[in-house]
């Protein structure tokens, strides 16, 4: 489970930062393509609020697979403040546990508030923070992990 | 006193002062009769602070359920990580206003009590206003907040929700 593009989607829907493993390849604008497509299911998750399904919480900002694509895995968490971070990881068939997920989106929530109570950001900007792409380039890293267990 | 009960206390009293020179600066640029602007100043130094703060002390809480769960939140842990105390009583009237009482608003506690400097008071709510609005409208609901001191150093914040 590698996961290969990070996305961070303000609440207006509008992109903050997207970055793949492999900035310079081809499959960039696939991945653009594959987050805004996800926007709608994280739309759809987060306002059926008042129907729970069974075994997960519905309070919970971590949104758990939003859909699956022929190479790709979207998942999806929500923060309070209806920041959107998306997650693509490669779609092997080994399965991926939800507490390794919940933990990678745990550490880019943290990066995420860090780096917004920087006073040189203006909210609503496109994140060009080094600290937070460092984090980042940790969750690929971290997510690499998780394989070589499997 | 616990360890962290003393470093909020120590990180606390020195945000008092940080307050304090800011008001005292911003006084100074403005001029005399101008206070309009020194609290419209305040305010929008506090909205800043209050969306980042609140990105930070809701990322363990739950999604908020509703408006009220979110007021309630910023009664409690958003008001405690802020000035180390509960607000002390929250009144609604289940449509679109809120209003929170603080029986001992951090900022006015050095101020003398007494009605002489009731006038000037006002001016030192204007960041918690700024910071309620702040976190409000971050967590998606667009409000209006008014404050009021009524008995040095209580005050009231009257949150107004805006369709």
């Amino acid at each position: 489970m590698a996961a290969v593009c990070v996305a961070v989607i303000s609440k207006q829907n509008f992109p903050l930062y997207l970055r793949s493993v492999n900035p310079q390849n081809e499959a960039d604008l696939q991945f653009q393509y594959l987050v805004h497509a996800s926007i709608d299911v994280v739309e759809e998750k987060v306002s059926t609020l008042g129907t729970p399904k069974a075994g997960q919480d519905p309070r919970e900002h971590y949104l758990g697979l939003l859909y699956p694509s022929e190479q790709y895995k979207v998942y999806g968490y929500a923060t309070n403040t209806r920041v959107k971070f998306i997650l693509v990881v490669e779609n092997t068939t080994s399965q991926s546990r939800d507490t390794e997920m919940k933990m990678l989106f745990k550490n880019l929530h943290v990066a995420y508030a860090d780096m917004l109570c920087n006073p040189f950001y203006t909210p609503g900007q496109k994140i060009t923070s080094r600290t937070f792409n460092n984090a980042v380039s940790s969750i690929f890293q971290m997510s690499k992990g998780f394989t070589s267990k499997e | 006193m616990s360890v962290t009960t003393v470093q909020a206390e120590t990180s606390q009293c020195l945000f008092e002062f940080l307050h304090m020179e800011i008001v005292s600066q911003l006084q100074q640029e403005a001029g005399p009769d101008k206070k309009g602007e020194v609290q419209q100043r305040l305010e929008s130094l506090g909205h800043r602070v209050g969306e980042s703060l609140v990105e930070r002390t809701s990322r363990d809480h739950p999604r908020f359920k509703n408006e009220l769960d979110a007021v309630v939140f910023m009664c409690k842990q958003f008001w405690v990580t802020a000035f180390n105390k509960n607000i002390d009583n929250l009144k609604t009237n289940h449509q679109d206003t809120y209003v929170l009482h603080d029986n001992a608003f951090r900022l006015l506690q050095h101020l003398s009590e007494g009605n002489q400097y009731r006038e000037e008071a006002q001016t030192y709510l204007s960041f918690a206003c700024g910071l309620l609005t702040g976190a409000l409208s971050n967590v998606g609901i667009k409000c209006q907040v008014t404050a009021e001191v009524t008995k040095m150093p209580a005050c009231t914040f009257q949150v107004k929700v805006l369709l």
